[in-house]
């Protein structure tokens, strides 16, 4: 038998759209484009956190947070942050679309997935952007030492 | 032999072993297709969990390194050498996907072995390192 699969591209042969925007097409570019960008902000970060000096071993909040204290690793957290999770909920999204069978199981499972990005990006952006590098009342050992000149 | 003549020949040979219109059964190309799928699931799983341990820094130093001191067992520290290994996959085979999607797709098998090549020049940089930070500690 000889069939001829659509594009991953395509939209939706049942709702054949003469106008307005087609989604799986902008989905299928924002994969490529982000995973692009992912590349390299994922590969800086394994490379921070995992390579330079005594890698794993070294993380702990002080590290944390004389990183989260500079705005560049701010908005590189930040920017990781969003971009991979609308990356792997989009990519999610695609398993649910081919092997979820009913309407029903897709659509519990396409609402956990959206839930689960919402939730985790508004919580991962205020951390980034509300965080204390130096709380009160904590041990001196367990902070950045440049919180001793505070 | 004529340029045209030759790529005729290629596309029949081609056509009558698999369906037309995909790269995405059998061979490299599936396989390439299972492990892009799988890998991202479990890097997927990983970032919900990695979020929530790093909101951490928002409670307490005592909380976050109660719980990043669990990233450095030697179990986890194993753990992560399978997670660093998902994620270069995933990146070399995704630049690998856009280069077959805007470049040519004829070149899709071979980019695969350079996907494996590269995957095993980054693995032997990172994992001794990685697994002497682990266990020197």
């Amino acid at each position: 038998m000889t069939s001829t699969l659509a594009a991953p591209r395509s939209p939706y042969a049942r709702t054949p759209q003469k106008r307005g925007v087609n989604w799986e097409k902008w989905g299928w570019i924002y994969m490529r484009v982000s995973g692009i960008v992912l590349v390299v902000l994922i590969f800086g970060h394994l490379f921070v956190n995992l390579m330079v000096g005594e890698g794993v071993s070294a993380l702990n909040f002080a590290f944390v947070a004389g990183k989260l204290a500079n705005p560049f690793w701010q908005w590189w957290d930040v920017a990781m942050l969003w971009l991979a999770l609308i990356h792997g909920g989009n990519g999610m999204r695609t398993l649910v679309n081919d092997y979820a069978t009913t309407r029903v199981s897709r659509g519990i499972l396409k609402s956990a997935i959206l839930a689960a990005v919402v939730i985790l990006i508004v919580l991962g952006t205020l951390v980034v952007f509300t965080f204390d590098a130096c709380p009160v009342g904590q041990p001196a050992d367990l902070l950045p030492t440049f919180c001793q000149a505070l | 032999m004529p340029k045209s003549a030759g790529a005729l020949t290629a596309q029949r040979r081609t056509t009558s072993r698999r369906p037309a219109g995909t790269l995405y059964r059998g061979r490299e190309g599936m396989w390439s297709w299972v492990l892009h799928r799988i890998t991202g699931v479990a890097i997927f799983f990983f970032l919900l969990v990695h979020i929530l341990d790093t909101a951490l820094v928002r409670v307490s130093p005592e909380a976050y390194n109660a719980v990043i001191s669990q990233y450095q067992t030697p179990i986890m520290g194993l753990g992560e050498v399978a997670l660093v290994g998902a994620i270069v996959f995933h990146a070399f085979n995704g630049l690998r996907i856009i280069a077959i999607d805007f470049w040519n797709a004829k070149y899709q098998r071979v980019l695969f072995y350079v996907v494996i090549g590269l995957w095993v020049v980054t693995m032997l940089a990172f994992t001794p390192r990685h697994l002497i930070n682990v266990f020197s500690h």
